[in-house]
């Protein structure tokens, strides 16, 4: 079980990579996200089998960051949607060339 | 086959097909939910894997308090029912899933390079069984990482106090 769960946090990290390049709604964007937090804590819980119970601490310390950075994240979307009327992630172009 | 390695498969096949169907449905309403059967199906996996604790924040953290702000959030800006598509055309797909297999790939061959597994020994089990669940985790959270903990509380302050100045609208 071990390896099989490196594996499945491996492709779960991967489908939410995907999710974000394939989808222009903020929301949806910062969902694919969480899913990448996610996978990378079910790497460490998975580890700490054998490195000891300190990584699940980091688990814990990953997921309070993670509804931090939530709060924030959706906050800054409601301001966005307020000024464009949408979520769509083609009005944020201030900073492109 | 046992039954902690029927479930645990169950629970990954689970989070596999709903993680895929959240990135490709086009409501964003159903996206959340299938993030929460992923995050209930990865809390199932947790607890196979001995973070009973960490299982319950899962589901009270992540499926709880986060997947409501995020449903409360798309419910406020109306996107349920007036939602443009945003699935990116084919050229995207096509790069998107390269480049998910390419990363996929990489992480694969990372996993090649770790010994195997029988030769670690098992660490976690003796000490929960020692100290029980919750207090396994909470004495060295509480005892070693007391600064970083109060740090992370004063994080959550400041995100809290700047979420609400960003989303508050301007007079």
């Amino acid at each position: 079980m071990f390896v099989e769960s490196l594996v499945l946090s491996a492709l779960l990290f991967a489908i939410g990579t995907v999710g974000v390049l394939l989808r222009r709604n903020a929301i949806v964007m910062f969902m694919c996200i969480e899913l990448m937090l996610n996978a990378v804590n079910l790497t460490l819980v998975t580890i700490s089998r054998y490195v000891g119970v300190e990584a699940q601490l980091f688990v814990i310390f990953v997921m309070t960051v993670a509804a931090a950075e939530a709060a924030v994240g959706l906050a800054i979307i409601i301001s966005i949607f307020r000024h464009y009327g949408s979520a769509d992630v083609r009005n944020f172009r201030l900073l492109r060339w | 086959m046992d039954l902690t390695q029927l479930v645990f498969y169950l629970s990954a096949g689970l989070a596999v097909v709903s993680s895929i169907l959240m990135i490709t449905r086009k409501n964003p309403v159903y996206s959340a939910m299938f993030l929460v059967v992923t995050l209930f199906a990865l809390a199932a996996i947790y607890v196979l894997q001995n973070a009973h604790f960490l299982g319950a924040l899962q589901v009270i953290v992540y499926a709880g308090a986060i997947m409501v702000l995020f449903l409360f959030v798309i419910m406020l800006l109306n996107l349920g029912h007036d939602f443009e598509p945003d699935v990116r055309g084919k050229l995207a797909w096509v790069f998107a899933g390269g480049l998910g297999l390419v990363i996929f790939a990489e992480m694969l061959t990372a996993l090649r390079t770790i010994p195997e597994s029988t030769a670690g020994v098992d660490v976690l089990s003796p000490w929960l069984s020692e100290r029980g669940a919750v207090a396994g985790v909470a004495e060295p959270l509480f005892r070693n990482y007391a600064v970083a903990v109060e740090i992370t509380g004063v994080l959550l302050l400041v995100a809290m106090v700047g979420a609400v100045v960003i989303a508050k609208r301007r007079a």
